[in-house]
Formats: C-alpha cells, sequence, structure tokens
C-alpha cells in the first residue's frame, strides 16, 4: 500500500508521476466555486512541467487562472464538455495552438472508457474523506452533493488524486469514491467557495416572457400523451425550464398522476416534487443548490450516478435513453431545428453541450424553450454559428409567441393540432422575428479553428471558429 | 440638466433590450459626433447609427454630440428613447 495522505500538492503530484505532456482531469461539482483545479495546476506549475492536456467537465469565471499557465506553456490544451468565462473568451481569440475539444456529458464518459481520452492523473475535488480515503461530496464545509462527473475517469485514469477540506473521523457509511480506488489525499484549507459552488442561485423567474414560453411547453407535453404514470424527466436550471416544472407540478396534482425518474442537474423544486410523490426517484449527476445536496444525504430514493450511467451512449443502457420529456435551452435554433448552446451570436464561446444533445437524443420529446427574440436577435436563424445537437433529436421549439414542430414528427403535430395548440412552421417563426428585429448582418469570424465539437457519439459535427 | 454652460441630456437604460443616450452640446457648437456601443453592433451597427442620424434630423438637431450605449434594443425603442433625448435636450438648453 501506498502512501494515502500526503502533505501537499506538489509532493503528491511528483508521486503520482507528473511528467511533461500529460493529461490530468478534473470536475465541475464545484462550479464556479471551485479552487481545486486551480491550486492543483500551481502546483504543477512550481514542479515546471509543460504542455499538459487539461480534461475537465466543465470549466467556469473563476478558471480564468489557467490563462497565465497557457501563456506560460504549462497547459497545451483543453477538453471540456462546457466553458464560461474569460477563459472561454480567450479560447475564442485563440490563446490555443490546439482547438479544444468539446464533448457532452455522456461523449466524455464514452471517449474515456474507449480510450480516446486517456487519463494520466484524474484530481477529485472532495467535500469530505474518511482516514482510510472514501470520499463521499455530502459532508464538511464545501459539500457539493453529486461527483457523477467524476467517477469515469476514477475509473480509468492510471493515478487518483484527492484534494479535500475535510477530514471524517468516523469512517463513511456513504461512499461515492472507495478507498481502494484512491491513490492519494491532500488536505488543504479550502476546496471551494460555498457560495459559488450553488452560483446562480436558483430562484423562480416573474419575467412574465419566460412564463408564457413555460405555460407552451407544458400544453405540449400535456398533448403529447406522455404524461401518465412513470413519466420520466429532465429538465435544465433555466428561467423557463424552471416555471415549465412548476406547471408540470399542478398537472400531475390535478390529474392524479406518479412519475417516475428526475434527471440531471437537480434543484430543490425536484426535490419538493419527490418529497410530495409526485416522482419515484430523483437520479443525480450533479446538485445546484443545497436543498439537493441535503436531500441526497438523507433520502435513499435520491440517488447519486456517474455520467457513465447518465448518458454514455455506449453502455448497455443510460439514464437519457428512458426519459420521456426535456426541456432544453438554446442560443441558436436553425430552420432544420439544429441547436447551439455553444456560442453566441457573434460566435464568442458562451457554453457547451453539457447534457444537451445526449438528452435531446435520448428523450422521447425534446423540448427546446426560448425566447423568440434575445436583445434584438432572433432565436431561428437559417443555419446555426455552432452546431451541438442535431436537428434529427429535436422535436420541438417552443417560444412565448408560438411553437413550432419538426416535420419528422407529424405524429406530435397532430396531437398538437387536436389539443388546439397553434402551431407554425420554423420558417413562420423565423420570419416573425425578422419583421420586429430588422435583418441582422453576418458577424466576422476568422479562419481559424479554436474548437471542434464532437457528438455524444464520437462523431465530429461542427468546428468552432475565433472571432 | 446643464453642467455648466453645456446643455446635456440622456434617455434609456443599460437593460437588455434597451438603450442608454446621452447627448450634449458639441464643444464648438457646430459639427457634433455620434458615437455608438453595441451588443449587437457587428450585425446592426449600421442601422442604430442611422436611427440615430434620422432622429436628430426629424428633431431639427445639429451640433451635438451622441454618445448611445445599446443593449440590443429594438428599432422602434431606438426612436423613442431618441425623441425622449431630444425633447430633455431642447428643455435643458433653453
Amino acid at each position: 500500500m501506498t502512501q494515502k495522505f500526503l502533505p501537499d500538492l506538489v509532493s503528491a503530484l511528483r508521486e503520482a508521476g507528473l511528467r511533461d505532456g500529460m493529461t490530468l482531469s478534473f470536475h465541475h461539482h464545484l462550479r464556479n466555486g471551485d479552487f481545486v483545479a486551480n491550486m492543483v495546476l500551481e502546483a504543477a506549475a512550481k514542479i515546471g512541467v509543460k504542455g499538459l492536456t487539461i480534461a475537465m467537465s466543465s470549466l467556469f469565471p473563476i478558471h480564468k487562472a489557467m490563462i497565465p499557465h497557457i501563456e506560460s506553456g504549462l497547459i497545451a490544451a483543453l477538453d471540456t464538455d462546457y466553458m464560461s468565462g474569460p477563459l472561454a473568451q480567450a479560447v475564442s481569440r485563440g490563446i490555443l495552438e490546439k482547438p479544444v475539444v468539446f464533448r457532452s456529458h455522456g461523449g466524455r464518459p464514452r471517449a474515456i472508457g474507449e480510450g480516446s481520452l486517456k487519463i494520466d492523473i484524474a484530481i477529485v475535488a472532495a467535500p469530505c474523506v474518511d482516514r482510510y480515503g472514501n470520499i463521499n461530496g455530502t459532508q464538511g464545509p464545501s459539500a457539493c452533493g453529486s461527483l457523477g462527473y467524476i467517477l469515469p475517469d476514477v475509473d480509468h485514469a492510471q493515478k487518483v488524486l484527492a484534494v479535500t477540506d475535510f477530514v471524517s473521523e468516523a469512517a463513511l457509511t456513504r461512499v461515492s469514491i472507495p478507498h481502494n480506488r484512491v491513490d492519494h489525499v491532500v488536505v488543504v484549507d479550502r476546496i471551494g467557495d460555498p457560495a459559488g459552488i450553488v452560483s446562480g442561485s436558483i430562484s423562480l423567474t416573474r419575467d412574465p416572457l419566460a412564463l408564457a414560453i413555460a405555460r407552451n411547453a407544458q400544453a405540449v407535453i400535456r398533448a403529447s400523451g406522455l404524461l401518465r404514470n412513470g413519466f420520466n424527466y429532465q429538465t435544465g436550471a433555466g428561467g423557463a425550464s424552471l416555471a415549465a416544472s412548476l406547471f408540470l407540478r399542478e398537472d400531475m396534482r390535478r390529474l392524479g398522476l406518479k412519475g417516475g425518474f428526475l434527471l440531471g442537474g437537480i434543484t430543490k423544486y425536484m426535490v419538493e416534487m419527490l418529497e410530495e410523490g409526485l416522482f419515484e426517484n430523483i437520479f443525480d449527476v450533479q446538485c445546484f443548490d443545497l436543498s439537493s445536496v441535503h436531500s441526497m444525504r438523507d433520502n435513499p430514493r435520491h440517488q447519486e450516478i456517474s455520467a457513465d450511467t447518465y448518458a454514455n451512449p455506449k453502455q448497455k443502457s443510460c439514464c437519457v435513453d428512458f426519459l420521456d420529456a426535456v426541456l432544453l435551452g438554446a442560443s441558436e435554433v436553425d430552420t432544420g431545428f439544429n441547436v447551439n448552446v455553444l456560442t453566441d451570436s457573434n460566435g464568442m464561446i458562451i457554453g457547451g453541450s453539457g447534457g444537451h444533445n445526449d438528452a435531446a437524443a435520448g428523450a422521447k420529446l425534446t423540448i427546446i424553450v426560448a425566447p423568440l427574440i434575445r436583445a434584438r436577435l432572433p432565436i431561428v436563424v437559417e443555419r446555426c454559428t455552432t452546431i451541438t445537437t442535431p436537428g434529427r433529436t429535436v422535436d420541438a421549439l417552443v417560444t412565448e409567441r408560438g411553437v413550432a414542430v419538426n416535420p419528422r414528427r407529424a405524429d406530435l403535430i397532430d396531437r398538437l393540432k387536436e389539443a388546439k395548440i397553434p402551431v407554425c412552421s420554423i420558417e413562420e417563426l423565423r420570419e416573425t422575428a425578422l419583421r420586429i428585429t430588422g435583418v441582422p448582418k453576418a458577424p466576422a469570424r476568422t479562419g481559424k479553428v479554436v474548437g471542434v465539437v464532437e457528438y455524444r457519439d464520437g462523431t465530429i459535427v461542427d468546428k468552432v471558429y475565433g472571432v | 440638466m446643464t453642467v455648466g454652460q453645456i446643455a446635456s441630456a440622456q434617455a434609456g437604460t443599460l437593460e437588455s433590450n434597451d438603450i442608454f443616450i446621452r447627448m450634449t452640446a458639441a464643444p464648438d457648437g457646430k459639427g457634433g459626433s455620434i458615437a455608438v456601443e453595441s451588443i449587437v453592433m457587428q450585425q446592426f451597427g449600421d442601422d442604430i447609427l442611422q436611427t440615430i442620424k434620422d432622429c436628430l434630423a426629424a428633431a431639427g438637431l445639429d451640433g451635438v454630440d451622441i454618445h448611445a450605449n445599446d443593449r440590443g434594443a429594438l428599432k422602434c425603442t431606438i426612436v423613442a428613447r431618441m425623441e425622449a433625448v431630444a425633447a430633455r435636450y431642447k428643455e435643458a438648453r433653453r
């Protein structure tokens, strides 16, 4: 047995064999409150290695601290499912020689399992560790709940290093990562800022536009015929999606239905539906707020799942395959129902698929919720600036001014017409928007490829160009 | 309001879908300038500039400096903010 607890990150990285050109993997459950990735890279800089690939499931504004490490040559490549903030803008402006590999939350564990994304050292931001090295995410001052996105990395990495700020006196009874998978543990002062871990704190919108979109979305779900006992559902934490969940709750109460599971990033609104008995289970790959952290800790029907179980298309099954309906957002939707959640209309990187294209592929009904016009730009474009989610996996676009259904879903069009929901073509939505906004000019892009977009199955579906 | 001897006025906000416009007398009382910042500069920059010029002409104003910070306002919003700032400017100049 190796020495489990090591005094500092520099000695732990040395012990793990850190060398030039290695791939270090991280996860994003601490969101914009994450201190771990930055402090590990600081330690790597002290050791003086070069040319690392950083494979982190998502990158947030706090990770702007990586910019100087790119400039110094410590970091040569990034591999991620989502990035926002100054680092994303620096990538758009061409700071990296190598294009960033953008994956989905299901595509990432697929690539790790296949070996196309080889991880030398997986770093676990561990909210709670016991003296043996068992880990969970539900205890300690930086509790973040689920650790689902790092579990595939732990299974496949050459070395696993846990960084924690809380060592439990008692052996853990709730274990996410057992000690036999952990090479080393380093105890630091703080692994994160609890305020940032639940960043963009999630509250219900009163925006009348978002409420109108939500009401339309729930009307589509009701008319789809899928809302019955055992209904499985996923939604994002955006304003309209969240409001739609409350309309769903009202419908389920009224109809006396009991759903199957709630999936994805979990909020207190989902926890309330579980506790009310409207759903049987929550399968949780990431907690968005403290209510969901506490629920996962205390309620056995609220289960932590790995990214493999959540969305890996090469597993024997994954949770997204069992979804009835999912509500997802969009930066742009094109007339072929392709969706962009990676760049804004200027081509600047503002996000990434995350679980978007996984849930869209799995669900029987995929609804994109978006305002028809956002800051004078029509949501519907002729061709998306960047495609992250193929149109063949998208069933409907729901806006405040109307619903467009993918022509591939003639059955859904019939059902909506039967329910007297006004359906229009996606071209009509675009024309309505253009009459209000005027015709936008296409923004300039450089010829430099700053990112490649890998679909969940591993095929390259688009390139991201610099701005 | 007047700052020293220079007439100035403003209208609008920096909220999304709005435009903030400030109008001041050009220092030499002639010429004037228009500075536009916009989150949709590439898509609508020319259109915003032309809308502001048209509004100035309609208000019969020249010799003013305009600073506009656009947050994705529709054309009708830009026209409304220009009408407001022009009326306030004329009030301040009296």
